[in-house]
């Protein structure tokens, strides 16, 4: 094998180990039940705040145009609401974005 | 005893269909960048593999490219995977207590953030079987899409691209709403991370600051402002 081989093999190494000790340490070594009140109310929004601030804004810019995005994002939202299945939602805003892309062009 | 564990990996199962389909087009397209760039692609395939995190991959991609050392590139994906730890310590209070060392460490690698919103806000406390279920589409969705990105090039045609690219998100949705509809505290939450992510995308001055920290910062700020507005105590749901 070559130098750049295993040049990529280390980086490949480092990228790897660092990124599981960060997901392995807390999840191993954390058995007992957290207690403090403001802790676990911490906890149990995290998860809830972090998908927020993942989905908006970056919906808006994860298609090719930001008006099919608002349309799958609107058919999401009224899916979420009526609480579809995740799959259902997830297919049915892609169906959308589908749709409005080949038909919008048509209509402008 | 047995039924009811096969019934929870095959659950996992199911919850990890639409992460795995998300993911496709995001690893998709870490393997057009990575070989474009000029990465080989068993190089590619083997940093998806054995890493499993959009973020910190395309940092990492950038850094290679850019002949980093050793020591930065381990500093910069502590920096960008630091949520994991959040995330981590959060699903160690969701999972049954008797889970063992070994099945830890392997629930551990594949926490992604999806993966753990999912398994996080799952109405029983998961264990390895459920998690093992849940992590396998989303393993095998994120190493195809590799994959396929870096050897076909453009395979998928860019309007199905430009399709699943929602796909996330519009499961994001589905894990968020139903909750936030029925507990205020949730909403506000919610609302609170929202209007921060956006006042880093498109507040001048905050554009700069890169994509895991703001979700770090974003997320944190609103579930501290929750757990101080609305500490729940144990049972109260």
């Amino acid at each position: 094998m070559n130098q750049e081989t295993w040049r990529l093999i280390g980086y490949i190494l480092v990228m790897a180990g660092v990124t599981y000790a960060i997901r392995a340490l807390p999840l191993t070594l954390f058995r007992k039940n957290i207690t403090n009140v403001y802790i676990r109310s911490f906890l149990k929004y995290i998860p809830y705040a972090v998908l927020g601030a993942m989905t908006l804004p970056a919906i808006f810019f994860s298609t090719d145009s930001v008006i099919s995005a608002i349309i799958g994002l609107a058919v999401a939202a009224v899916l979420a609401y009526r609480e579809k299945s995740l799959l259902t939602v997830a297919a049915a805003a892609c169906g959308a974005v589908f749709l409005a892309e080949r038909l919008l062009p048509l209509v402008f | 005893m047995k039924t009811a564990r096969n019934t929870r990996f095959f659950e996992g199962f199911q919850d990890g269909i639409p992460i795995g389909l998300g993911y496709l087009s995001v690893s998709f397209t870490f393997g057009m960048m990575a070989v474009t760039a000029g990465m080989p692609v068993w190089a590619a395939i083997a940093i998806s593999m054995t890493n499993l995190t959009s973020a910190g991959q395309f940092a990492g991609l950038s850094m290679i490219t850019a002949s980093a050392g050793y020591l930065e590139m381990a500093l910069a994906q502590l920096i960008i995977n630091l949520r994991y730890a959040l995330m981590s310590i959060s699903l160690s209070q969701r999972l049954e207590k008797w889970v063992k060392t070994p099945d830890r460490m392997g629930i551990s690698f594949g926490i992604t953030d999806e993966v753990f919103a999912v398994a996080s806000t799952k109405e029983y406390k998961v264990d390895g079987r459920y998690m093992g279920g849940l992590m396998l589409a989303p393993y095998f969705g994120w190493t195809l899409g590799t994959v396929l990105g870096a050897v076909a090039g453009e395979l998928l045609p860019p309007s199905v691209q430009s399709a699943l690219g929602i796909a996330i998100y519009g499961m994001f949705l589905a894990i968020v709403v139903p909750p936030a509809k029925k507990s205020l505290p949730v909403f506000v939450v919610l609302l609170l991370a929202v209007t921060l992510s956006c006042l880093f995308r498109f507040v001048p001055a905050l554009t700069g600051v890169s994509e895991g920290f703001v979700i770090i910062i974003c997320a944190g700020l609103a579930a501290l402002c929750g757990a101080i507005l609305f500490p729940e105590k144990e049972g109260e749901q």
